[in-house]
C-alpha cells in the first residue's frame, strides 16, 4: 500500500505539496516512485524559473519510461534538490523526504485549496490502479 | 502487465529492471519466453524450403545445432530474425518473434508449394524459459537429464527438465551464458517455479524473475538487435551489421540479389552503437544529428545497468558511422551529447 502522508496536498499528476509560509516544496508521491520503478535520472528547472499551475517543470526516468512532472500550482523557483543529479534513487526511498524536487515562491496561494488531501489522493489511486 | 505481440507480459517482476538485469550478469535470472512463436518443418525437402526463405546456410548445421538467421524479403530486408533448429535431416523448428509470428507464418506459408514439406505453426503447443546468467548451469543440471557442460553454444539437445520432456538449448538474448527449455505449455508453471525453487537454495544466490524491460537492457548491451527496433521491413541485413547470416554463395534464396548488389554497391547507412557523453538519456525514435544536420534516428535507446552509461544504437549514414564520430541526440528539445562506440558495448568474460 502507497504511503500518503495526511499533512499534505496532492495533484491527479502525483505530485505532492507540502507548504512552508509562503513558499511550496514539490515532489512526486510513493505511489509515482512505486509505479515508474527504479528512477535513474531526474531532470529539473533552474532557480529564477516561472511555472503557471499544472506546468511541466522536469522529468523523471526509470529505466524503461520518461514521466513529466508538473507544477500543482504557480509560483518561480527558489531552489531545486540539486542532490538528485548524482543520486536520483532518492526519489524511490524516500520521496516524501530526500526526494524532494523543487521549492516554489507560491504567487497564488489560494491554488493549494483546490489540490486533493490525502483521503482523496488515496480514493483517486484506488480508483486508478482498478 | 502490458500487451506484448498479443501476450499479457510482466514488464519487470518486483525486484525491479536493475536488480534482475545486474542478477542474470552476475548469477542467473529466469525469463519466460513462451511468446516466441513455433513453425515445425517437416519432410524430405524441408531444408531446401526454409534455405529458400532464409539468409543463413541450413545445410551447414547438424543434427542438434542452432542458427541465428533472417527471413528476408526480396528486397533484402528483414520479415523477421529467427532461430533455426536442426532436430533431424528432415525436421526442422524456426523459432520466431512473439509480433511478428502471425505474418511470418503467412510468408512462410505463401511459398509452400512441395508435397515434400509438411507446415505446422506449433507457437500455443510450446513454452519457453530462458534461465541466463553464469549460473544457469549449475542451477538447471540437478534438474535435467541432459549433460549440459557437453552442449556447446548454439547447440541443443532433446531431454527431460524435471520428468518433463522437452529440448535443452544453450542459446539466448542477453549477452550471457545460459539456456532455453522448450516444452509442452501445459507444463510452463511447474517448470518456472522448478527453476526458481532450484535457484533460491543454500548454494545459489537467487535467481530472479525477469521482465521484458531487464529483457530488453540485456540484450541492448549485449548489441544484439530487435525486430521492430534495429530491424524491419525498412532496413537490410548488411545496413543492419548481419552480413554474417547473409551466406550469399549458398544458393538462391528470397532476398540473394538485392543484398549482392548492395554489398558491391556499398551500403549507404549502417547501424552502430552510441554513448551518451552527456546528462540525459536517449531514447527510441529520437533524431541523431552531426553538427546541426539531422543524419539518423535512434532504434533503441536506454539506461544500461551493468555498464551504468546511457547507450543506443541507431541507423547513420556510413560517412559518420566511423567509432569516435561525435554526434549529439535530440532528447525532447535538448541536444545532448553522443559518441559512437564500438559493439557489442558489453561483452562477457569466457
Amino acid at each position: 500500500m502507497a504511503n500518503v502522508p495526511e499533512d499534505l496536498h496532492y495533484s491527479k499528476d502525483h505530485e505532492w505539496l507540502r507548504v512552508d509560509g509562503d513558499e511550496a516544496i514539490i515532489g512526486i508521491t510513493d505511489y509515482a516512485q512505486n509505479s515508474l520503478g527504479d528512477v535513474v535520472y531526474v531532470e529539473l528547472p533552474k532557480a529564477g524559473e516561472e511555472f503557471s499551475g499544472s506546468e511541466s517543470f522536469g522529468s523523471v526516468e526509470s529505466v524503461k519510461a520518461v514521466s513529466e512532472v508538473f507544477t500543482p500550482v504557480s509560483g518561480l523557483v527558489t531552489k531545486i534538490n540539486e542532490s538528485l543529479a548524482d543520486e536520483p534513487e532518492k526519489v524511490n526511498t524516500d520521496p516524501y523526504g530526500e526526494g524532494w524536487m523543487v521549492r516554489l515562491r507560491m504567487s497564488n496561494p489560494g491554488e493549494v485549496d483546490s489540490l486533493l488531501s490525502a483521503a482523496e489522493y488515496e480514493d483517486f489511486t484506488k480508483a486508478e490502479s482498478e | 502487465m502490458v500487451d506484448f505481440g498479443g501476450w499479457d507480459m510482466p514488464v519487470q517482476y518486483p525486484a525491479g529492471t536493475i536488480e534482475e538485469h545486474l542478477r542474470t550478469r552476475t548469477h542467473a535470472g529466469l525469463f519466460d519466453v513462451s511468446h516466441m512463436g513455433e513453425i515445425d518443418v517437416r519432410g524430405s525437402d524441408a531444408f531446401a524450403f526454409v534455405n529458400r526463405l532464409t539468409s543463413n546456410d541450413v545445410t551447414k548445421l547438424v543434427d542438434g545445432q542452432a542458427q541465428y538467421s533472417a527471413l528476408t524479403t526480396p528486397a533484402g530486408t528483414v520479415i523477421d530474425d529467427l532461430l533455426v533448429y536442426r532436430l533431424s535431416a528432415d525436421h526442422l523448428l524456426l523459432v520466431v518473434n512473439a509480433g511478428t509470428s502471425d505474418k511470418d507464418w503467412e510468408w512462410i506459408k505463401s511459398h509452400h508449394s512441395s508435397e515434400s514439406v509438411e507446415l505446422r505453426n506449433a507457437s500455443a503447443d510450446y513454452c519457453q524459459l530462458a534461465l541466463q546468467g553464469p549460473d544457469a548451469e549449475s542451477i538447471l543440471q540437478p534438474l535435467t537429464d541432459v549433460p549440459l557442460s557437453e552442449i556447446k553454444y548454439y547447440h541443443f539437445r532433446p531431454g527431460t527438465v524435471d520428468g518433463v520432456s522437452g529440448i535443452v538449448s544453450r542459446t539466448g538474448y542477453t549477452g550471457e551464458d545460459g539456456f532455453e527449455v522448450y516444452a509442452p505449455a501445459d507444463r510452463a508453471e511447474q517448470l518456472w517455479n522448478k527453476i526458481l525453487d532450484a535457484g533460491n537454495t543454500s548454494a545459489h544466490t537467487g535467481v530472479l524473475p525477469c521482465g521484458l524491460s531487464a529483457r530488453n537492457t540485456l540484450r541492448l548491451e549485449a548489441g544484439m538487435a530487435l525486430y521492430g527496433h534495429e530491424i524491419d521491413e525498412t532496413t537490410t541485413l548488411l545496413e543492419a551489421n548481419l552480413g554474417w547470416i547473409c551466406k550469399l554463395d549458398k544458393g538462391d534464396f528470397i532476398g540473394r540479389e538485392a543484398l549482392a548488389q548492395q554489398k558491391e554497391a556499398g551500403i549507404k547507412r549502417r547501424l552502430v552503437g552510441f554513448e551518451v557523453t552527456e546528462r540525459g538519456i536517449a531514447r527510441d525514435e529520437q533524431v541523431v544529428l552531426v553538427g546541426d544536420e539531422k543524419v539518423g534516428k535512434v532504434t533503441s535507446g536506454s539506461p544500461a545497468p551493468f555498464l551504468k552509461k546511457n547507450i543506443g544504437m541507431a541507423y547513420v549514414p556510413i560517412e559518420h558511422a566511423s567509432v569516435g564520430q561525435e554526434i549529439r541526440i535530440d532528447v525532447r528539445g535538448r541536444l545532448v551529447g553522443a559518441q559512437i562506440v564500438k559493439t557489442p558495448f558489453y561483452k562477457r568474460n569466457k
